[in-house]
């Protein structure tokens, strides 16, 4: 075979793949971009051919890792890292605190009212309930309840989605709200999930809000797992928060619009003092924020008749954009609201977790709460006494203690007493010693046969760190008489007097 | 796509003598297979209102004539009446009585019959004494459950109907806006205030949701037992608002949590939780740390600690906040959790709270959690990789939504190697699995210590309301202390306590020894003998096959308010769900069933749902996931080689029974392995 011979051959194949590349459809047109490309720019050929080889190289190219920071590890080194590692334990050594916490739990034997059976056989005077009115052993009550029972068993067994919603959740939803005077309400099947539900339902990423320094720790969750932006203002500050309230309006002036919210107490759970409403509504109308009022203390004691602190500072509810509120406590019912328009009520029924996600409340809780609003509805004297119960508490303790004084608001039966501050620090309590300090008076009441807490707190890991000062917690009850009241009052002065004097 | 049956043995006279009952173990609860459809549709025939009087008494009748051995713990003869009072019962309103009494006590009077009646609307008397099961892991490996999957056709569709329905809701919202913008104001900024809602966010809710929302929040009154009692609504603005019509509905209900059929408002759980009203009054209005401890929740305490198996517990009120609450007191910033990916909201909302990182595996995917936890201990903490200070695993005992089991053997073995803590969400378990109802842990056998924390709620199985957390004495001393259910959280109330404790020692059998057992057993058989009717009809179930929460799936979006609408027709009440709560094509209907259930509510489940099934399409497994025809009794293999000759018989043939059989031989192979 000579050389001519092969050079036909091989002009024969070129030929051949020329044709069978012509008949590829779209062929021609690759061809006459080459030519004219190539004729017209050798160079941008060149880097387009230079781009195609990158290309095929980039693209046959091994996986790597998009994670920075992981550290390639063959398996035995796996696992010998993994039988290196040694756990902490799941839950850690109690403090001190904790310690004391549990050893020293009361147990009531028997109903709690205004007087108590302890576990150990002593009958006390019960200080420590939030049983104002002593519905709790109240006999209509308990057969409303017991007629509840009998026609809708104990639990729904349900979410309120799923065959949960029961007539008497409705009628309690209904009654809370005509008697609030709000358009709509939504009730929870615990006070304390309510608030952090709530505040996360509407509060997303992105959006503001501005938040009393002193709320409790359900408003904290809330905030928390909302992760909206959050700033604070001093405690039941008004001038500050019409500072922060500014500072945000001028900073988000060029911003899209997003939403912004006020959340704040009625009555504060770690101080007992009570919000300026009118003065917030209004700053919220100026600034345009919406607001969320946490009700759970003042909800059933505030106002003539019971509606809260917006009755109680002749406030519209209307204007509060959502109430919060607890149906446990004084009502001796369970479970928290919240009221407001119906947008607003029906958009939780969707995404407010603890209201989609969990079980509906029991229909005698649920009967109980509507008969305990009628009766709040109906009879303002039960406030008008235990306002005076509470005066009569007041008196005997705030202003006759050398040591403690009341941080409440005179009109709440939580009355929270703190340690003066030149007895802080003319015994250089730490925050611990105050703790211990005030156990000891709890036992010593116990000891004179009175019932009383310390407020009970717990630290989180939400930043900023909230210090709430260590406190006791005397709730007034109208079970008991004005006498039995001031002779209680008394012990605790005395018992308070007898432990801090004795404090190095 | 074969819609009618294509199982030609199953009409084959000559092999439908191979159905008939071979008279072994446990009896045949059908002598005469002939009656039993006249009977079913005589009953479907009568009126509403007088049904849920007619049912039971015919169970009762059937019971007392045919066999005349009344299983001596039965709930409704043993405790409460005579079985000859239910027989006069039945005469009251039966047409289809055609047996003269046989026996010579007087017909009780009118009120007695009344609380019969309403008795047994609220936990059915067992029809037979065969209808018990004992559920417990057989042994050997766990089963992942087999997800069947339907032909392509169905995908397709359910996409195309996803598709259809966002772009009506786009033209409308387009249209709406322009002409009707009154109803999208609260969708846009106003007045200087942010939009409450996002638009997009609420797209969803608006556009899709709406549609069949007469299906979601159905308003009902009374116990929610075996029947529930449904409040009657109409709307006139397409669902926005619904006004009631005054009337009520009874329907069969397959749509509670009510697995031991504790919901009741009579008998020794609500007797002992009325005493404990009049002893107690309604609440302990405090909480825990403060004094809202009374004896009541020592004692509860006590019995549910001994009841999972635990050293101590806590208990709480209510279930959701358990869990949101439970996570920060165990772990925090540098530690990690690993979550199945299809755990409650609840764990979701607690575990961010806690501060801690949070990783996920695949759903009851042991493989993919090794991954995962080789990679956590291996690379430590992200960027410092500093290792973390713990790593706690969470599951869930039964899924809610899947009606799947956690796969606790596995998951011991993992944690014996990689020495992670375990925490298991028996929310649903607990009371409704294993041979004591004792949750997962107990039908797998295994010992509670293997788990560093039990979590349950009581709402479920006792009927009641809150939750619980089961660990070591030290550590729940340690969490009283600082978990903030404990110390804000208000107090579980006494008549819930007394709810919860006398339904555990039912249970245990402290009081009416034998009942306990009966729910438990009646509930394990209704879970399996449903299931297995479903799977046979060709329906697509998933889940194990003693859980009782059994999701049939849907797929098309337009057949979840089409099936709830069906059912309620037939006055069964069912949940349906899609999506958010499933994933976008697996829209389901969830079927739990309860120890309150008879045989033949169960079977009028299954013919409601096998003539809904032929309507709306439903009947499309393949056959992977059980329900095929038995073979002949000599060809079945030994047990260790089944899984092998299973998978040889092939190909597979689609199970397409006709409900005749379903229900005649349900009761005899519901005992054996479902697929």
């Amino acid at each position: 075979m000579d050389i001519q011979e092969t050079q036909r051959l091989l002009s024969e194949y070129l030929h051949e793949l020329a044709n069978l590349f012509h008949r590829v459809p779209g062929s021609a047109i690759f061809l006459r971009y080459v030519k004219s490309s190539y004729q017209n720019d050798p160079i941008r050929s060149a880097v387009e051919l230079f781009l195609f080889l990158f290309a095929v190289r980039y693209l046959l190219a091994p996986k790597y890792s998009t994670k920075p920071g992981v550290v390639q590890l063959s398996e035995d080194e796996i696992d010998d890292l993994v039988d290196e590692w040694t756990p902490e334990p799941l839950v850690g050594k109690p403090t001190a605190i904790e310690d004391m916490e549990v050893e020293k739990r009361t147990v009531i034997v028997g109903p709690v009212g205004p007087k108590s059976k302890l576990a150990n056989g002593r009958t006390v005077v019960n200080l420590g309930s939030y049983n104002f009115y002593n519905f709790n052993t109240n006999e209509s009550l308990k057969e409303k309840a017991i007629q509840t029972l009998r026609n809708y068993g104990v639990g729904p067994c349900g979410p309120r989605g799923f065959y949960g919603t029961q007539d008497v959740h409705m009628k309690t939803e209904a009654d809370v709200a005509s008697f609030l005077g709000t358009a709509s309400c939504i009730i929870y099947s615990q006070a304390f999930s309510t608030i952090s539900s709530v505040i996360p339902a509407f509060s997303k990423r992105g959006d503001i809000i501005v938040a009393d320094k002193g709320v409790n720790f359900a408003i904290r969750k809330g905030i928390q797992i909302s992760r909206s932006m959050v700033r604070w203002y001093e405690h039941n500050d008004m001038e500050d928060l019409e500072r922060v309230l500014a500072k945000i309006t001028k900073e988000q002036a060029k911003k899209p619009l997003t939403r912004r919210f006020i959340i704040t107490e009625g009555l504060f759970e770690s101080y007992g003092d009570m919000v300026d409403l009118p003065k917030i509504i209004e700053l919220k109308l100026k600034y345009k924020f919406r607001l969320i009022l946490d009700e759970s203390w003042s909800f059933g004691v505030l106002g003539r008749t019971g509606r809260g602190v917006t009755e109680h500072q002749n406030v519209d509810a209307a204007e509060v954009d959502m109430i919060v509120g607890s149906l446990a406590g004084p009502l001796v019912a369970g479970g928290g609201f919240c009221a407001g328009s119906e947008e607003i009520v029906h958009h939780q029924r969707i995404s407010a977790a603890a209201y989609t996600f969990s079980a509906a409340l029991p229909a005698l809780l649920s009967t109980t709460a509507s008969a305990t609003i009628n009766l709040l509805q109906n009879g303002p004297e039960t406030i008008l006494q235990l306002r005076e119960h509470t005066k009569a508490m007041w008196a005997q303790l705030d202003p006759r203690s050398d040591w403690v004084y009341c941080t409440s608001a005179p009109e709440n039966p939580i009355m929270i007493l703190v340690l003066k501050p030149e007895v802080i620090a003319g015994k250089r309590l730490s925050i611990e010693d105050q703790h211990f300090l005030l156990q000891d008076v709890v036992d010593e009441c116990l000891a004179n046969g009175v019932l009383i807490t310390r407020l009970k707190t717990l630290s989180d890991n939400f930043e900023p760190k909230q210090v709430v000062p260590p406190a006791l917690k005397v709730c007034v009850t109208t079970g008991l008489t004005k006498k039995e009241i001031e002779k209680a009052g008394t012990t605790i002065r005395h018992a308070i007097t007898k432990v801090v004097s004795k404090k190095k | 796509m074969p819609r009618r049956s294509t199982n030609s043995s199953a009409n084959d006279p000559s092999n439908a003598q191979s159905f008939s009952p071979n008279t072994g173990k446990g009896g045949i609860a059908f002598k005469a297979p002939t009656t039993k459809p006249n009977l079913l549709s005589q009953l479907f025939s009568t009126s509403p209102k007088s049904k849920y009087e007619l049912r039971p008494a015919n169970a009762v009748v059937k019971g007392a004539t045919n066999s005349g051995n009344h299983h001596p713990t039965s709930i409704s003869s043993a405790s409460l009446s005579l079985p000859t009072i239910s027989l006069s019962t039945a005469t009251a309103g039966n047409p289809n009585m055609d047996e003269p009494p046989t026996t010579l006590f007087q017909p009780p009077s009118p009120e007695e019959a009344r609380r019969q009646a309403k008795q047994n609307a609220q936990f059915g008397p067992i029809g037979h004494p065969s209808h018990r099961y004992s559920s417990q892991h057989p042994g050997g490996v766990f089963p992942v459950p087999i997800m069947d999957e339907p032909p392509y056709y169905y995908l397709l569709t359910t996409y195309i109907s996803y598709l259809i329905l966002i772009a009506f809701g786009h033209v409308r919202d387009f249209f709406g806006k322009r002409f009707r913008e009154e109803n999208y104001r609260h969708l846009k900024p106003r007045n200087g205030y942010g939009a409450l809602n996002s638009d997009f966010d609420n797209f969803y809710v608006r556009r899709l949701k709406l549609r069949i929302n007469d299906c979601f929040d159905r308003p009902v009154t009374g116990v929610p037992g075996r029947y529930i009692t449904l409040i009657d609504r109409a709307t006139d603005d397409h669902n926005k608002h619904f006004y009631f019509t005054g009337t009520t509905t009874d329907t069969l209900n397959l749509s509670s949590y009510n697995y031991l059929g504790f919901a009741q408002s009579e008998g020794p759980c609500a007797d002992i939780a009325e005493e404990s009203i009049r002893k107690y009054g309604i609440t302990s209005p405090s909480t825990r740390a403060e004094v809202g401890t009374q004896d009541l929740h020592m004692e509860v305490e006590d019995l549910v600690a001994k009841f999972v198996g635990k050293e101590a517990s806590m208990v709480f009120s209510m279930g959701f906040g358990t869990n949101a609450n439970i996570f920060p007191a165990l772990v925090s910033k540098g530690c990690l959790i690993i979550s199945d990916e299809l755990n409650h909201a609840s764990i979701r909302f607690g575990a961010r709270l806690s501060g801690a990182s949070i990783g996920m595996f695949r759903h009851n995917d042991m493989k993919d959690l090794e991954v995962k936890l080789r990679e956590a201990i291996s690379q430590g903490q992200p960027r410092t990789h500093r290792p973390w200070k713990k790593i706690l695993v969470v599951v869930e005992g039964l899924y809610s939504m899947e009606g799947s089991m956690c796969n606790l053997p596995g998951l011991i073995v993992l944690k014996r190697r990689y020495k992670f803590h375990l925490f298991v969400d028996e929310a649903h378990s607990i009371g409704a699995i294993g041979p004591k109802g004792r949750g997962v842990c107990d039908y797998f056998g295994i010992d509670t210590n293997e788990v560093d924390i039990l979590m349950g709620t009581f709402t479920k199985s006792f009927g009641a309301n809150g939750g619980y957390v089961a660990a070591d004495k030290i550590m729940i001393d340690q969490l009283r202390a600082a978990n903030s259910g404990v110390i804000y959280g208000e107090s579980p109330a006494p008549a819930i306590l007394a709810q919860i404790s006398s339904a555990l020692r039912i249970i245990n059998g402290e009081i009416i020894p034998g009942q306990g057992e009966e729910r438990l057993q009646r509930l394990a058989f209704n879970s399996r003998y449903l299931r297995l009717g479903l799977k046979r009809l060709g329906f697509i179930v998933y889940g194990h096959d003693d859980s009782p929460i059994i999701p049939v799936l849907l797929f098309n979006p337009a057949k979840m308010p089409a099936f709830s609408h069906e059912m309620l027709k037939r006055k069964i009440s069912v949940v349906v769900v899609g999506y958010p709560a499933t994933p976008l094509v697996s829209s389901r209907a969830r079927f739990c069933v309860s120890a309150a259930h008879t045989k033949e509510d169960l079977d009028r489940v299954l013919t409601a749902c096998d003539e809904i099934g032929n309507v709306l399409q439903l009947k499309f497994s393949t056959g992977v996931a059980g329900g095929a025809l038995p073979l002949n009794e000599d060809a079945t293999p030994p047990p260790e080689m089944e899984k092998e000759w299973r998978r040889k018989r092939d190909p597979v043939t689609p199970p397409r029974w006709r409900v005749e059989d379903v229900i005649r031989r349900g009761v005899q192979d519901v005992k054996g392995p479902l697929y």
